[in-house]
């Protein structure tokens, strides 16, 4: 049944520091990498090398600008993924029990061999975790490298998501959020971790650290006035003249 | 929303099908024998035609019959379970009906009860999204069940019948139109809540991430049905309700005023559906900067 467990034995998620996050595409890549090979069918492209290619990613990294009213627009690179909601609105939609979510550590999956591809629950997610695949007509979504976490066969050190394996910057972080003396649990406190769109009840796994607030000029009058004598510079001889002349004509 | 051809005619003739047939489950028509026949074939076939389009809309259709599971959390599945027991339910009315057997009536009320349950479900698929905030209001089930209604009282209804039907469809339509556009401001969306960024400052799209549109843009962010969403508006609700309502009346119920005007309600019935779908806006559209 595509009910949801009314509680996970671990809470296995991602925490992505936007203060860190460099926007290098890094993860995206490693992410379209892994997922080509191993879990369930491999992430497709249309048309790769044509006129108009695209295809399948569990991960996409957005860059968004924000203007504040007094000082330079600062650029946030935001990356994209499922959520693994404890509220999954995608699972409960699922007509044939191929969307669950794991009672032992809390991620969400695909069955794809139940899955009939009736995009059903990319519509249901908010966050559009979901995208299905055009050749194998099944949908795909993170899977939280589940094939990696748990792989004895891979050195302790790559157990985790490829993503955050491969960050060159470590601002993609991974652990149980259900634990609160995990290390992701206390950075989310420490940082003030939070949820996309918390209002739609979905109840993210994943969290968001905020960019970090930036220093401003204007914050520190003190130092502002160092550079002023300099900046005020009056011309003198021809130039002095030609200015003064120049400043009466108006 | 993308509006995909398979799931507005699955929603448009499975709706009108299964409110045909929840009438004559009903027992609002007399007929028998051939007439019998050819009413009960005309709400199976819209019926049968409508769930076969919403089949060919699967990626894996041969795993279809696993959707029949998933009764208890997902109204998909409960639309595929009701569909289907509706059409046996009403299948001892209908052979009652056209052999003259009225032993068989009772099916007939189950039957149709569970026609109009199934319609429910169908607008529940839509109705139940939170990130579509235009669906996600009473106003949707309520408005696939005056198409219903509506469809089912052109063929059946008494000529004050059918002409109410499609006056009560109009005005749920338009009423319809305007609960939905206040749905998206409503719920006070926006690209600040998406990211969590809004105290920033002004929050733009600087850069996609990916320079080709992907299955969550062709999906859900669909803008060429709301670039002329007042015309659309018109057109729907003048051929959905206006027409058939002038061709009824100006035929006196006749059987041929009946059939074009269910011809001329159908298509917009299709208008209606295919803008239902193409002005929806998606909350993923956010993170695009784009409704």
């Amino acid at each position: 049944m595509t009910c949801l467990p009314s509680l996970t034995d671990k809470k296995l998620g991602l925490v992505i520091d936007l203060d860190t996050c460099v926007g290098c595409q890094a993860c995206v890549t490693a992410c379209k990498g892994w997922n080509d090979q191993g879990y369930g069918a491999p992430l497709s492209d249309q048309e790769a090398y044509g006129e108009a290619p695209n295809g399948v990613f569990l991960n996409r990294v957005h860059s968004y600008e924000a203007q504040p009213l007094d000082a330079p627009a600062q650029i946030v690179n935001f990356p994209r993924s499922c959520l693994h909601c404890d509220d999954a609105p995608c699972v409960t939609v699922c007509p044939t029990g191929a969307s669950y979510k794991r009672v032992e550590d809390g991620i969400v999956l695909v069955n794809e061999d139940a899955c009939i591809g009736c995009g059903l629950c990319a519509w249901a997610c908010p966050y559009g975790a979901r995208e299905m695949d055009a050749d194998a007509g099944v949908m795909k979504k993170c899977t939280l490298c589940v094939d990696r976490i748990y792989n004895e066969n891979l050195q302790p050190i790559d157990r985790e998501p490829a993503c955050v394996r491969t960050c060159p910057t470590g601002a993609r972080h991974f652990g149980d959020l259900g634990d609160p003396n995990s290390k992701v649990s206390q950075l989310v406190t420490a940082r003030g971790g939070y949820n996309l769109m918390p209002d739609l009840g979905t109840k993210p796994t994943n969290k968001y650290l905020p960019p970090r607030l930036k220093d401003r000029q204007s914050a520190r009058p003190d130092q502002a006035s160092l550079l002023a004598p300099l900046l005020d510079i009056e011309a003198k001889g021809f130039a002095g003249w030609l200015d003064r002349i120049l400043g009466k004509i108006s | 929303m993308n509006p995909a051809a398979s799931v507005i005619i699955f929603t448009v003739f499975s709706g009108f099908g299964f409110g045909l047939l929840a009438l004559l489950g009903f027992g609002c028509s007399g007929a028998q024998g051939w007439s019998a026949f050819f009413l009960w074939g005309l709400g199976y076939g819209f019926a049968v035609v409508g769930l076969l389009a919403s089949v060919t809309h699967l990626g894996n259709p041969q795993r279809a019959w696993r959707a029949f599971s998933q009764w208890k959390s997902s109204w998909l599945s409960r639309e595929g379970i009701g569909a289907l027991t509706t059409l046996f339910c009403l299948a001892p009315a209908a052979l009652g009906a056209i052999f003259g057997l009225p032993i068989w009536s009772v099916f007939g009320s189950i039957g149709g009860l569970l026609a109009v349950m199934t319609v429910f479900t169908t607008s529940m698929i839509y109705a139940q999204l939170q990130s579509v905030p235009r669906w996600n209001h009473a106003c949707v089930p309520l408005m696939f069940a005056s198409f219903m209604a509506a469809g089912g009282l052109i063929v059946l209804g008494q000529l004050g019948q059918a002409l109410m039907g499609l006056g009560l469809l109009a005005l749920v339509l338009i009423v319809g139109f305007w609960i939905g556009d206040r749905q998206f401001p409503a719920r006070a969306q926006t690209i600040a809540k998406a990211t969590g960024l809004g105290h920033m400052g002004a929050l733009r799209l600087f850069e996609a991430g990916h320079t080709s549109e992907n299955y969550l843009m062709r999906e859900m962010i669909y803008v060429v049905g709301r670039k002329h969403r007042v015309k659309l508006r018109v057109i729907a609700v003048v051929l959905a309700c206006f027409v058939p309502m002038l061709l009824i009346a100006a035929g006196q119920g006749g059987d041929i005023a009946r059939g074009l005007g269910l011809l001329v309600h159908l298509c917009g019935a299709c208008v209606a559906r295919w803008l239902f779908f193409a002005e929806a806006e998606h909350v993923v559209g956010l993170y695009y900067d784009q409704r």
